[in-house]
C-alpha cells in the first residue's frame, strides 16, 4: 500500500488553468511560434508502394525561386543510426509504402514550398507490393511479444475439450478497420541547429506527447548527447497516441533544418500526409470462440486475432491482452498474428489493444447473453472473477460488477425485452452495455523539481506535456496537496526538456507516473529542508518504485450502456443517450476527470458508427482527409453520462488514483453494436456500424 | 505574384502586400502572427479556423486573402472586450467545452457566428417546420455547430456553453 | 499551388470577356471548391477573375411566378429566404443538408452546380483519373467506390455529382442562365451537367468563359409539400450517400403528379423520370413507391463497393414519398 496524500486540492472541481489561452486563441502550439529567420517546408511523398526511387528531377522546383534546398536520399544529412525503419528518413532510395517521405523542400514561405514540392519529378522503379490484410494469407507470423511487453500467445487449460463439453457456444469473426488518430492539430515542427556550449544543439517545438522521449529517441540518429537536443511542447492540439512517439515527420524536420543554411524550418504536415506519417491503428481480424454452461458461465474462452504490420517497421497491437483477465474462464487461449504489408507504420491509437480487442470479446459476450437467455448485464456479473486469472494475484481493486449494476440503474436497463420489439415513428430501438478495463501503466523514471520562493509560493518543475488532458491544472492540484498549500501557491512548469525527465503523456499513465514524482520530490524538500524551506531552497524526487505492482492486479474498469435508434428504411444509426459508469480510484478533478471520460466515449463512438481508413489495392488511403475519414461531429453525439465510483485505490500511487485517458473509449462501439443489435435483430461484426450494415 | 491588401483584423486596421495564393488563414497566421484560428485539415472539413467575415462565420482556410480586400475579420482573440472574455468564451471556460484547446477558437467563432443566425431567423437541417421560428436546442445547436469537429470529444460541454450562452 | 493573378470583376461582360481570352484564366466566387482544389494541384490556372462581388446576390420573384436566383447568392442566404421557405422547401432542405454552415456562408448558387465530385482519386495527382487527365485511365475502377455513382456511369469514370442543392433544383425543373460573349442563354439544369460517357472531363454545356448568372425556377403549386432526405455517414457535414429530392400532388390515394430526383447515385443531379413515370396516375401506396424506385435502378451499374446504394436508394424514396403522400392525406 502506498502511501496516501492528505487531500484538499485534490478531488477538487478546478476549471482548466489555461482555459482562457485557448478560447482566444493565444496559447501557441508549435508552429505557431514565432523564430527568426524561419524558412518553410513541404514534403513530397512517394507514390508507389514498394520499390526504389531512380531520379528525382528538382528543375522546376528550384525555378520558382524561393527555394532554399530540395533534400533527397541523394543529398539528405546522413544519419548515425538507421535501423529504425520508419525514422530513417532519406537515408536510402527504398520505398516501403505509398507516402512515404521521398523528398522535403525548403523555402522561404510556404506557398513556394508547396508548389515547389508539387514540381518535383520523382521517378521510381516500382515493384510488386502487397497492401490488404488477409487473415487467411500462408505468410502471417507470430511476433516476438506485443504491445509494448505482452506475450503473443497464451494458453491455459484445455480449450478446446471445453468449449466441445459447453451447454452453449459462440464462435465468430470480428473486424475492425484502420482508424486514425486524426488530433485537431496536424503533426507539426519547427526545427533549428545552433551551437550551443561549443556543441552543435537541435532545438525542436514539437507537437509532442513527450518532449524527453521525443530527445531521447533524435539524439542518437544525429550522433547527439540528449543534451544536445531541447524539446519544447507548450500545447499540443491532442495526440491520441500518435504523438506519443516521433514519427518520420519530425526526423525530416531536423534534417531539413541540416539544409537551411542554419534557419529555422517550420514542416508542417498537411491533414493528408498524418495518414501515412502520423501513425493509424492496425486493422484487425478477430475470432472468438466462447463456451459456457447452462447459466452462462464461461468455461472456455478463445480469441485469436490478425493484425497488418508495416514491413518497414513492426507494430504489433495487443489485442486480445484484456481478454485474459476479463472474465473468470478456467480454459484460455489468446493468440496474435501479424500480416506484414507494404503499408504505414502502425502506432499507438487510444487504448491501443483494449480498444479493438473489447469490441469483439463484449459482442461476443452479448451473442453469449442470447444464446444463453441470460440478460447480458447479469451475464457479466456471473463471470466476474475473484482475482486476475492470468497472474493469480488479487485485485487491488475490482469493481465492475458495481459499475454494471449502477448503469444498469443510471440507464433504466430493461430486462426480457426481446430484439427488435421497441419503436419510435421511423426508428427502431435498442440498449446495449459492454463492459470496460484498462491497467494501472506505470512508466518508470520520472523525476521532479520543487523550488521554494518567496510569499510561501513553490515552483514545480517537470518535463510532462499537457495534450489536452488537463495535466497542467491536475498536477498543480496534486503538488499542492503534497507541499501542504493552496494551488493557487504553485507555479508549475511542463513541456520542455530543460526541466526534469518525464515519460510520455499516455498508456493512461500520466497522472500516476508524473504525480508520484511530484510527491517524491514534495517530500524530498520537506524531509531535506523542513516545513519552512528557505526560499531558493531546492529538492529533486525521483518516483519510487511501488511494489504493490507485483503483488496485485491493479486495473480500471468500467460498464457502458447504450441506447441505440436505427432507422427502419434506411438503417442509419444514431445513438441519442449513452451512460457509462467507471471505477477508476479517487477522480483528483472532476471537472478535467469528466471531459476526460467523455472524450474517450466520444472517440469510442466514433468507431462504432464512423471510422474507418480504406487501404486499396494500391496501397493507398484514398479517404486520407476529414471529409472522408469521418469522426464524430457534434449532430453524431447525443445524452452522454460519464459517472465513476467514490473510491481510492491506495495499491495505486499516493494519490490513490488509476488511468482515466483511454478507458472510455474501451468497449464503448461493442455497447453500440449490441444496441443495434437488440433495435434490429441484426448482428453486425464488422465496425463501423454503418447504413449499408442494417438496412435495406 | 503579389498583390495589396487593406483590411481590418480585431479592430486593427492592416496594409499588407500578399502572395496572390496566399489564404485568409495563412496571412492571418504567417504573415499577422495571429494564430488564433487554426490550421486543422485546411481543406474546409474540420472549422478550426473559422472567423467571423464580416460579422459572419466564414473558413479562413479556403477564402484568398486577396478576395477579402475591406473586410474586417475577427478571430477569437479579437472577441475579447479588454480583460474580459465575450460571453460564449466564459461559458466555454465555465463548462469545461475545451481540451487540447486546438478546434476552440474555432468553436467559439462559429458558435458567435450561429447564434447571429439563429436571431436573425435562419433555419436548420433538423429545422422541423422552415417557416416556424426557431427554438435553440440541443439538437439544433448540434446540427448548426457540426462544421466544427472536436477529436477530443468535448461536444457535449461544448453544446451546455452554447445552451448557457444563447440564454443569456 | 501554382502562381496566378488575381482580378475582381465589377461587371458580368467584363469578367466574361477576360475569361474567354485568356485559356488560363478562371471564374472564382465563393472559393470554396477551387482553393481546395488549388491546393491539391487539381487545376492550375495562372488567372483568375473574383465575380463574388458582382450585383448577382439578389433572389427575386419572377414575373408569373417562380424564382429567380442570382448566382451569387450565398447557399445560406437562400436556404434562408423566405420565398424558398415557402414556395421550394426541397431546396431549403437541401441546402441545410449540405455542408456546414461556414461553408454555406460563402459558397454561391453558381458555385454549388459546379463543384466538382468529391472522387478520392480525382483529389489525389497521383492517381489515374479521366476526369482531370484525359486517357490517364481511372483509378477508382480498381479502388474504393464507397462514394461512387451508380447511374450515368461509363467505363471511364464512376465519379458522382456531390451537390445537394443541385439535386432539388433539377427537381424543380431549374434553368440556368449564362452569360457568354455572344450574350445570354438558358439551359435546363437537367442537361447543364453532362454523362461523363468518354469525355468525364467535359462536365457541363459551359464553355469556356461562359458564366452562370442566374438560376430559375419555375413556379410549381405542390412544391410547397416537398421533401429533401440525405442518408449519409454522419448525422451531419457528409457528403451523401443516397439523397432524395421530391415533390408529390396525390389525390384521392392516386398520384397527379410528381417529381423526383437522386444525389449521391448519379454522375449528375439525377432526374428520375423512370419513377416519375411510373408513378403518375398510379396508387399513392409504398408498394408503387418501391416499385418506382426499382425501375429507375435498373439501369443501375454498381460495384462492389456501392451495391448497397441500390436498396438504399429505394428505401430512401419509399421512406420520403411514403412520407409526402401522408402529409398529403392527412
Amino acid at each position: 500500500m502506498t502511501q496516501q496524500l492528505d487531500t484538499t486540492e485534490i478531488g477538487a472541481a478546478r476549471g482548466r488553468v489555461d482555459a482562457r489561452a485557448k478560447v482566444t486563441g493565444t496559447a501557441p502550439y508549435a508552429y505557431e511560434h514565432h523564430v527568426d529567420q524561419a524558412t518553410y517546408g513541404h514534403l513530397v511523398l512517394s507514390s508507389i508502394a514498394r520499390g526504389r526511387v531512380t531520379a528525382i528531377d528538382a528543375t522546376e522546383a528550384f525555378a520558382q525561386g524561393g527555394v532554399h534546398a530540395v533534400v533527397t536520399h541523394e543529398n539528405a544529412h546522413r544519419l548515425a543510426d538507421v535501423s529504425d525503419g520508419e525514422l530513417a528518413v532519406l537515408q536510402s532510395d527504398r520505398v516501403g509504402f505509398r507516402g512515404q517521405i521521398v523528398a522535403i523542400v525548403v523555402a522561404e514561405d510556404p506557398e513556394t514550398a508547396r508548389e515547389a514540392a508539387r514540381l518535383v519529378q520523382v521517378t521510381y522503379d516500382e515493384e510488386p507490393h502487397e497492401s490488404v490484410l488477409d487473415a487467411d494469407s500462408p505468410d502471417l507470423y507470430a511476433p516476438d511479444q506485443v504491445n509494448p511487453a505482452f506475450e503473443t500467445d497464451t494458453d491455459e487449460g484445455d480449450v478446446e475439450a471445453a468449449l466441445a463439453e459447453a451447454a452453449f457456444t459462440v464462435d465468430a469473426v470480428y473486424e475492425t478497420p484502420v482508424q486514425h488518430n486524426s488530433p485537431m492539430e496536424p503533426h507539426q515542427t519547427v526545427a533549428t541547429w545552433d551551437h550551443h556550449d561549443g556543441r552543435d544543439r537541435l532545438v525542436l517545438l514539437d507537437s509532442t506527447q513527450g518532449v524527453h522521449p521525443v530527445r531521447q529517441t533524435l539524439a542518437p540518429l544525429f550522433a547527439l548527447d540528449p543534451q544536445q537536443v531541447t524539446v519544447e511542447a507548450p500545447f499540443v492540439g491532442g495526440g491520441f497516441g500518435s504523438k506519443g512517439m516521433p514519427h518520420a515527420n519530425v526526423v525530416a524536420a531536423a534534417i531539413a533544418a541540416k539544409h537551411s543554411g542554419g534557419r529555422p524550418v517550420k514542416l508542417p504536415l498537411t491533414r493528408q500526409q498524418t495518414f501515412t506519417l502520423g501513425g493509424h491503428r492496425t486493422p484487425t481480424v478477430q475470432r472468438v470462440r466462447l463456451g459456457a454452461d447452462a447459466d452462462g458461465r464461461l468455461d472456455a474462452t478463445w480469441h485469436e486475432v490478425v493484425e497488418h504490420t508495416s514491413r518497414v517497421k513492426e507494430f504489433a497491437e495487443q489485442t486480445a491482452v484484456a481478454t485474459r483477465l476479463m472474465y473468470d474462464s478456467p480454459n484460455r487461449r489468446t493468440s496474435h498474428r501479424l500480416h506484414a504489408l507494404d503499408v504505414p507504420v502502425a502506432s499507438w491509437m487510444r487504448a491501443p489493444g483494449e480498444a479493438p480487442g473489447s469490441f469483439a470479446l463484449e459482442v461476443a459476450m452479448d451473442e453469449l447473453a442470447v444464446a444463453t437467455g441470460v440478460d447480458p448485464v447479469e451475464l457479466r456479473v456471473r463471470n466476474d472473477p475473484a482475482s486476475d486469472p492470468e497472474s493469480g494475484h488479487p485485485w487491488s481493486q475490482r469493481h465492475l460488477v458495481e459499475c454494471l449494476r449502477e448503469g444498469a440503474e443510471r440507464f433504466g436497463w430493461q430486462t426480457g425485452v426481446p430484439p427488435r420489439s421497441r419503436r419510435e415513428g421511423r426508428w427502431l430501438v435498442g440498449q446495449g452495455v459492454a463492459s470496460a478495463t484498462y491497467p494501472l501503466n506505470v512508466m518508470p523514471g520520472n523525476e521532479a523539481e520543487v523550488e521554494a520562493l518567496d510569499g510561501g509560493r513553490y515552483a514545480v518543475r517537470i518535463g510532462a506535456v499537457d495534450i489536452g488532458t488537463g495535466a497542467r491544472t491536475i498536477l498543480g492540484q496534486i503538488a499542492a496537496d503534497a507541499l501542504g498549500c493552496p494551488v493557487g501557491a504553485v507555479e508549475l512548469s511542463i513541456g520542455d526538456t530543460s526541466l526534469p525527465f518525464a515519460t510520455v503523456a499516455g498508456g493512461s499513465a500520466g497522472t500516476t507516473s508524473w504525480g508520484s514524482a511530484i510527491v517524491a520530490a514534495a517530500r524530498a524538500l520537506r524531509d531535506e529542508h523542513g516545513a519552512s524551506p528557505a526560499v531558493g531552497a531546492v529538492a529533486r524526487g525521483v518516483q519510487p518504485e511501488n511494489p504493490d505492482t507485483e503483488q496485485y492486479s491493479i486495473h480500471s474498469f468500467g460498464a457502458h450502456f447504450v441506447e441505440a435508434h436505427v432507422d427502419a428504411h434506411t438503417g442509419e444509426v444514431r445513438v441519442p443517450r449513452m451512460v457509462s459508469v467507471f471505477s477508476a480510484g479517487r477522480i483528483i478533478n472532476p471537472t478535467t476527470a469528466r471531459s476526460q471520460l467523455l472524450g474517450g466515449m466520444v472517440m469510442g463512438l466514433s468507431a462504432a458508427l464512423h471510422e474507418e481508413t480504406v487501404i486499396d489495392p494500391s496501397g493507398r488511403m484514398p479517404n486520407h482527409d476529414l471529409a472522408q475519414y469521418h469522426v464524430a461531429s457534434h449532430a453524431d453525439i447525443g445524452h452522454l453520462e460519464a459517472h465513476w465510483l467514490d473510491e481510492v485505490d491506495e495499491h495505486a500511487n499516493p494519490m490513490g488514483s488509476k488511468g482515466i485517458g483511454e478507458i472510455g473509449i474501451v468497449g464503448a462501439a461493442a455497447a453500440v453494436a449490441n444496441a443495434t443489435f437488440d433495435a434490429t435483430g441484426v448482428r453486425v461484426r464488422s465496425l463501423p456500424l454503418t447504413a449499408d450494415k442494417l438496412g435495406g | 505574384m503579389e498583390a495589396d491588401l487593406t483590411w481590418r483584423v480585431d479592430g486593427v486596421e492592416h496594409t499588407l502586400a500578399v502572395d496572390t495564393r496566399t489564404t485568409v488563414l495563412d496571412a492571418l497566421r504567417d504573415r499577422l502572427g495571429n494564430t488564433s484560428p487554426k490550421k486543422g485539415c485546411d481543406h474546409g472539413q474540420c472549422g478550426a479556423c473559422t472567423v467571423l467575415v464580416d460579422g459572419r462565420r466564414q473558413l479562413s482556410c479556403l477564402g484568398l486573402a486577396v478576395a477579402h480586400d475591406g473586410s474586417e475579420i475577427t478571430t477569437a482573440a479579437g472577441l475579447v472586450d479588454g480583460d474580459e472574455l465575450h460571453p460564449v468564451q466564459q461559458a466555454f471556460v465555465d463548462h469545461d467545452g475545451l481540451q487540447c484547446g486546438y478546434c476552440t477558437p474555432g468553436q467559439v467563432c462559429s458558435a458567435v457566428g450561429m447564434l447571429d443566425e439563429v436571431k436573425a431567423g435562419h433555419p436548420s437541417a433538423v429545422s422541423d417546420d422552415l417557416e416556424a421560428d426557431v427554438e435553440l436546442d440541443e439538437d439544433e445547436i448540434r446540427e448548426r455547430m457540426s462544421g466544427n469537429l472536436c477529436r477530443c470529444g468535448a461536444y457535449s460541454n461544448i453544446v451546455a456553453a452554447i445552451e448557457e450562452a444563447a440564454r443569456a | 499551388m501554382k502562381p496566378f493573378a488575381y482580378d475582381r470583376a465589377t461587371d458580368a461582360d467584363g469578367a466574361v470577356a477576360t475569361v474567354t481570352a485568356d485559356p488560363d484564366a478562371m471564374f472564382v466566387a465563393g472559393g470554396t471548391n477551387l482553393v481546395d482544389h488549388l491546393k491539391l494541384g487539381l487545376v492550375t490556372p495562372e488567372h483568375l477573375v473574383d465575380v463574388s462581388r458582382l450585383p448577382l446576390d439578389q433572389v427575386t420573384e419572377r414575373e408569373g411566378g417562380g424564382l429567380r436566383i442570382g448566382a451569387t447568392v450565398r447557399n445560406a442566404d437562400l436556404a434562408a429566404h423566405p420565398l424558398v421557405r415557402q414556395l421550394y422547401p426541397v431546396l431549403s432542405h437541401a441546402l441545410l443538408a449540405g455542408a456546414s454552415g461556414q461553408l454555406r456562408n460563402v459558397a454561391t448558387t453558381g458555385g454549388n452546380l459546379l463543384q466538382r465530385t468529391r472522387c478520392a482519386y480525382f483529389q489525389d495527382v497521383t492517381a489515374a483519373c479521366n476526369k482531370r487527365d484525359p486517357g490517364s485511365g481511372c483509378a477508382a475502377l480498381s479502388g474504393w467506390t464507397r462514394y461512387h455513382a451508380i447511374l450515368g456511369t461509363s467505363s471511364d469514370c464512376l465519379a458522382a455529382h456531390p451537390s445537394d442543392m443541385a439535386v432539388a433544383m433539377v427537381a424543380l425543373d431549374a434553368e440556368v442562365v449564362v452569360l457568354g460573349p455572344d450574350g445570354e442563354r438558358r439551359v435546363a439544369l437537367e442537361h447543364f451537367h453532362r454523362l461523363p460517357g468518354d469525355r468525364p472531363d467535359l462536365e457541363t454545356v459551359l464553355e469556356h468563359g461562359e458564366l452562370i448568372t442566374a438560376v430559375e425556377i419555375p413556379p410549381l403549386a405542390m412544391a410547397r409539400r416537398s421533401a429533401y432526405r440525405k442518408v449519409r455517414d454522419r448525422a451531419s457535414y457528409a457528403f451523401a450517400l443516397v439523397s432524395v429530392a421530391a415533390a408529390l400532388d396525390v389525390q384521392d390515394g392516386v398520384v397527379r403528379d410528381v417529381r423526383l430526383a437522386l444525389g449521391g447515385v448519379g454522375t449528375r443531379p439525377w432526374r428520375a423520370r423512370v419513377a416519375e413515370e411510373a408513378l403518375v396516375g398510379g396508387p399513392a401506396t409504398e408498394a408503387a413507391f418501391a416499385e418506382a424506385a426499382r425501375a429507375e435502378l435498373a439501369a443501375a451499374s454498381p460495384t462492389d463497393d456501392n451495391a448497397f446504394k441500390i436498396p438504399m436508394t429505394r428505401s430512401t424514396v419509399v421512406a420520403v414519398l411514403s412520407g409526402l403522400a401522408g402529409e398529403e392525406t392527412r
